[in-house]
């Protein structure tokens, strides 16, 4: 069914246009005024001037993978991540942890961790979807980098990005 | 007259959420409750396996027309039925049989009651490792606790330690943490393989599923317990942790090990493949299928895979592209006519593949074409002693009366120089009687493979084909059914489907038009080959269709057919 | 020598007047956009290898070798010869414009207009209706379907303008009596602008109880005329031939490198010249207000002649007008949004046509009234 929007009923004065013209001139000028008197400023110049310390705490940086107080990565390889992303940036290499490590009972680990930063578009559908709070935006924003090769982060870079999360959910840790 | 006397000797009615419907006498109620529509949960119930009732998923609440007095008539509902008066238990659905008159309901409040409170008491002692779980995306466990559990738990204890990681066979591990004690597995090891290995022993919290200490889990049926496990205690050595399940495709299939022609599904990703597991087909091979069937996807991952079309240049062969290699194919074996030339099949091809080598050797005017005759060890389940896929199509469309038969003649006149070229499609002869010393006596070599073998290595033309889950086709089993072949995964590198090689051969050879579809090429062959008159490569369906009375029988589905009519499982 | 002033005179407006200006006022555009909007804008291009900014001064510059420096890439489905044709037809007929455009008064006693003719404004019209050519060329030979919408749009909307454009001059043209655009500023020097009567003859004080009365017509006019140099130059509100949100970018989209620049340049050259326009006809052009031009001529003695220093006085008074207008352009196009089709189209055929036209008569009736029957 068709929605008729009634158009508004325009005055004599309104439709003469003029005064709206004007009225509008007036508030760009004001605009413009206001910031030629330097009584506003709104744009920062980025690389001398920058944010880096005021960042918000929700803010959306490049992806990284933490591990925690014990040194355990925390990632498990679910791949929860690789099947959200919308760009499809991360690949996922999952392995079985050898019975000889120290964090074995965990069992599964990934073998390699990719993220492709060229296509990553901070959305943090990884950080929001991980059961296991391994994968943390950080709050590193000028990713570049000479070829599209180095704008693939693998795991290394990933864990030297995280670094160490504290304070975090350790199932793994106590109930097992 | 009302609904209520409609009833025939076999048919009785029931009522399933308010809904009157007919069913089989006999039937278990969950399947008159799948058959109204309505999925009753479940994890022990298993229609190919005994039902013995133990997860209690599957409560529901029940009830009966009351027995009137004498007399009296029985007082009727809105649709002419009996009025139901409901039982105050609840019962379960699986291992009861429905009456004339009786009334189901699955979304009560107590039936919803009893299995939010079954599902915590499985939720107790698991552990919440769905993270890590190969189960995880097929779990009903999970499934469940999201439709039917209460979304919190209530237990504040620790939870039982079981063993974790159990090495229970050479391709099996199991987590008993993870089970729900619902005895599929078990059942099927008793019941299906005659291989009782598997038990529970300990009591209450600490039951647990263990294996027999000296015999391991390792009969060629295994890996059925892992399908049918409902939740990640049984995983496959092969498959764990390789891929999730949900970035998998699934492609319908059959499984080209040996005759039986098991239906699959070929799970894969990215164009590499996952596994392989059974699709239910009574005709053929009911739920299961063998290890071997399901292993033998690792055969193309192999490093001597073939991918590029090559011709021998000195001792050595060398890449050249398509055309090149098919021109040249043509000219060397149009330079031999008639029984100069001979041309050794291989009943791994489709009907489709096999269809063209009848046409090319029409072509050629020769009548030594044969397929190699290989037979194995097969057993009493479901592995066939004939380890070639398509024996039967072969036998139909190449008019072979005993494939193999001509095999040594055709041995003979390469040995004695009468027949000069010879095409091997899809075999290594090499393992087969024909020595170096035969095969060198050939003027003229070409052979299609998808591996590199000592064949290949003497062939002046090497053509690289396709496997089974690369292309798509059909073929008849070893019970005379036509089934379809589909293609899941790419071949590899510039290696092509076969048919479209031997058809574009044939195009060079006899300047034919082109036929662009299988299915047409499926639609020619139908009109010229006798059993497959009437069929179309889409009308053969998921299911197959039979085409031949073979007389053989499957012994896995005999045993089966006969306790479906004891009555001990529904089938 | 005549031949070598008016070469001297043509590189002079063009290439040190005109080009300059036209680099400057794109940049003039971005930075006034940025302070409308609270923004910066480009400040950071200055003297190269340096830290010296300028007030990004330089981006003009930058953005110049950047035209020239892009691949011109011609696409394979063009119709190559007007394809090639039609970023110059753009740009010469914007440029041609100037040549009867007096940009001051004299000069070493040489008066500072390159062509001094008798039909200035009729040669303007005349020359302006070309660039449709260029758009529409460029439109339907980029054969690409919002190319050619652009093209189609553009060539409905400038010749709907043009109508009411000339209609709105006529007035002013019966007011002066006169088609030399020199005349027309001397005139307006000497009695009043047309928008300022209040020196001269042109003073209700001094008897110029005509002009007075004109004022109104002529203010009609005025608005009328610069709404349609608005149209004609494709400018916001009306910018619909290369309307972003539609068109991806109109006529031009195909365009790559210099040809694109060259499009751009004919575009803020005609805006330029427009505003010239404006000024010369309405404004008194390079005239100084309240009679200080016959007041700083009788200063030195000679009312005939006029000294260097007030010819380059008047030179810049004129180019300091053209700036005020190009920057009120700069400003409408951040304040308006852009009209729909057919509101331009009923704003041009329904009001301002009629408005012009009945402004014709408004004026011819005034100055039978005022000035009486002509003798």
């Amino acid at each position: 069914m068709a929605v008729i929007v009634e158009r508004p009923k325009l005055s004599i004065l309104e439709k003469f246009y003029f005064p709206a013209i004007m009225k509008g001139l007036r508030i760009t000028l004001g605009h413009a005024i206001r910031i030629l008197r330097r009584k506003k400023k709104v744009t920062m110049q980025y690389p001398e001037e920058k944010w880096d310390n005021n960042l918000p705490e929700h803010y959306r940086g490049a992806p990284a993978l933490v591990t925690d107080e014990h040194g355990r990565e925390r990632c498990v390889s679910c791949q929860l991540c690789e099947f959200i992303c919308p760009p499809r940036a991360i690949t996922i290499i999952p392995e079985e942890i050898p019975p000889e490590d120290q964090w074995s009972k965990v069992e599964k680990r990934p073998r390699e961790f990719e993220i492709d930063m060229i296509r990553c578009i901070y959305c943090g559908m990884c950080e929001e979807v991980c059961p296991e709070q391994a994968i943390f935006l950080r709050k590193d924003y000028a990713i570049s980098g000479y070829t599209r090769d180095e704008m693939v982060h693998n795991k290394k870079k990933l864990y030297e990005i995280g670094g160490v999360r504290e304070g975090l959910v350790n199932k793994w840790n106590t109930l097992k | 007259m009302s609904a209520a006397s409609k009833q025939t000797e076999d048919l009785v009615n029931v009522q399933v959420d308010g809904h009157w419907i007919q069913v089989k006498r006999g039937t278990r109620m969950i399947e008159a409750c799948k058959q109204a529509s309505a999925e009753v949960p479940h994890y022990c119930y298993h229609p190919k396996l005994s039902s013995p009732g133990n997860c209690r998923m599957c409560l529901v609440e029940m009830g009966m027309p009351p027995r009137p007095t004498p007399g009296q008539e029985a007082e009727l509902d809105n649709d002419g039925h009996a009025k139901i008066s409901w039982m105050p238990r609840p019962v379960i659905a699986c291992a009861n049989t429905v009456a004339e008159g009786m009334g189901i309901r699955t979304q009560s409040t107590l039936a919803k009651e009893c299995r939010e409170g079954v599902m915590e008491f499985l939720l107790i002692n698991h552990p919440l490792d769905c993270p890590i779980c190969d189960q995880a995306g097929e779990c009903t466990l999970q499934e469940y606790s999201v439709e039917h559990g209460k979304g919190e738990s209530r237990f504040l204890e620790n939870k039982v330690k079981k063993p974790k990681n159990v090495d229970i066979g050479p391709r099996i591990r199991l987590d008993d943490e993870r089970c729900v004690l619902c005895s599929r597995c078990v059942r099927f090891t008793q019941e299906i393989v005659d291989d009782d290995v598997l038990g529970f022993v300990d009591r209450g919290s600490h039951n647990v599923l263990t294996i027999h200490p000296d015999k391991p889990l390792a009969n060629n049926y295994s890996l059925n317990t892992v399908d049918i496990c409902p939740v990640g205690a049984l995983t496959s050595n092969d498959f764990r942790f390789k891929m999730r399940v949900w970035f998998m495709r699934e492609t319908k299939s059959i499984c080209n090990g040996c005759a039986r022609g098991c239906n699959i599904l070929i799970s894969s990703r990215e164009n590499k493949i996952y596994r392989q597991t059974p699709r239910e087909n009574n005709e053929v091979n009911s739920s299961w299928m063998c290890d071997s069937g399901r292993l033998n996807y690792h055969l193309l991952e192999s490093d001597a895979r073939l991918t590029d079309p090559m011709m021998k240049k000195g001792k050595s062969h060398e890449t050249v592209d398509w055309p090149q290699a098919i021109r040249r194919t043509a000219e060397g074996l149009l330079k031999y006519k008639g029984d100069e030339v001979a041309i050794i099949a291989s009943a791994r091809m489709t009907n489709e593949e096999l269809y063209l080598v009848r046409v090319l050797a029409d072509t050629l005017e020769t009548k030594n074409v044969d397929t190699l005759k290989c037979h194995g060890e097969g057993d009493d389940y479901l592995n066939h002693k004939d380890r070639r896929p398509n024996t039967n199509g072969a036998k139909a469309i190449l008019k072979l009366r005993s494939p193999g038969s001509r095999v040594n003649s055709i041995k003979k006149g390469i040995e004695s120089g009468s027949i000069k070229a010879l095409l091997v499609y899809g075999e290594n002869i090499e393992s087969k009687g024909f020595d170096d010393g035969v095969l060198s006596k050939l003027k003229f070599l070409v052979s299609s493979h998808i591996l590199a073998n000592p064949t290949a290595k003497l062939s002046d033309i090497v053509l690289p084909g396709a496997s089974y889950a690369e292309k798509r086709g059909s073929m008849i089993n070893a019970t005379g059914r036509l089934q379809l072949l589909n293609k899941a995964i790419e071949p590899p590198g510039n290696s092509r489907d076969d048919w479209e090689i031997l058809q574009d051969l044939n195009c060079a050879m006899d300047g034919k038009d082109f036929i662009y579809e299988l299915a047409d090429l499926f639609s020619e062959m139908a009109s010229v080959v006798p059993v497959l008159k009437g069929f179309t490569l889409s009308g053969i369906g998921e299911k197959g269709a039979s085409v031949i009375e073979t007389g053989e029988t499957i012994p896995l589905l005999e045993r089966e057919a006969q306790r479906v009519n004891q009555g001990l499982i529904v089938g | 020598m005549p031949i070598l002033i008016s070469f001297i005179k043509i590189v002079m407006v063009i290439f040190v007047v005109i080009l300059p200006m036209v680099a400057y006022s794109v940049w003039a555009e971005r930075r006034v956009s940025a302070v409308i909007q609270e923004r910066v804008g480009p400040n950071r291009v200055g003297i190269p290898f340096t830290k010296i900014r300028l007030f990004g001064l330089g981006q003009p510059i930058a953005d110049g070798i950047k035209f020239l420096l892009k691949e011109d890439f011609t696409p394979g489905h063009v119709n190559k010869f007007y394809y090639w044709l039609a970023p110059a037809l753009t740009m010469v007929p914007a440029l041609l414009t100037c040549a009867v455009l007096p940009f001051g008064s004299e000069l070493f006693g040489e008066k500072m207009v390159i062509a001094d003719l008798n039909v200035g404004p009729l040669f303007i019209f005349a020359i302006a209706s070309l660039s449709v050519y260029g758009i529409v060329l460029a439109g339907w030979a980029s054969n690409s379907k919002y190319s050619f919408l652009g093209g189609v749009r553009s060539s409905s909307q400038m010749i709907s303008y043009e109508i009411s454009l000339g209609l709105s001059l006529v007035p002013v043209l019966l007011i002066f009596g006169e088609l030399n655009l020199s005349e027309i500023v001397w005139e307006q020097s000497k009695n009043g602008w047309l928008l300022l009567p209040f020196w001269g003859d042109g003073a209700i004080w001094n008897g110029g109880v005509d002009r007075f009365f004109l004022l109104f017509p002529a203010f009609i006019a005025f608005i009328v005329f610069t709404t349609s140099i608005f149209a004609e130059t494709n400018r916001l509100p009306f910018d619909l031939p290369e309307c972003e949100t539609e068109l991806v970018a109109g006529y031009h989209t195909e365009y790559s490198s210099m040809k694109f620049a060259l499009f751009f340049l004919g575009e803020y050259a005609a805006m330029i010249i427009g505003s010239g326009l404006i000024v010369t006809l309405f404004l008194g052009g390079w005239s100084l207000p309240f009679g200080l031009d016959a007041y700083l001529m009788n200063m030195t003695g000679d009312p005939e002649q006029i000294p260097w220093w007030l010819g380059l006085i008047h030179i810049g008074t004129f180019l300091a007008k053209v700036i005020v207008f190009i920057l009120f352009f700069i400003w409408v196009r951040w304040t308006l949004p852009r009209f729909r089709y057919d509101q331009l189209m009923r704003l041009g055929w329904i009001i301002f046509f009629e408005l012009a036209l009945v402004n014709i008569f408004i004026t011819a009736g005034i100055l039978i009234l005022t000035r009486g029957s002509a003798s």
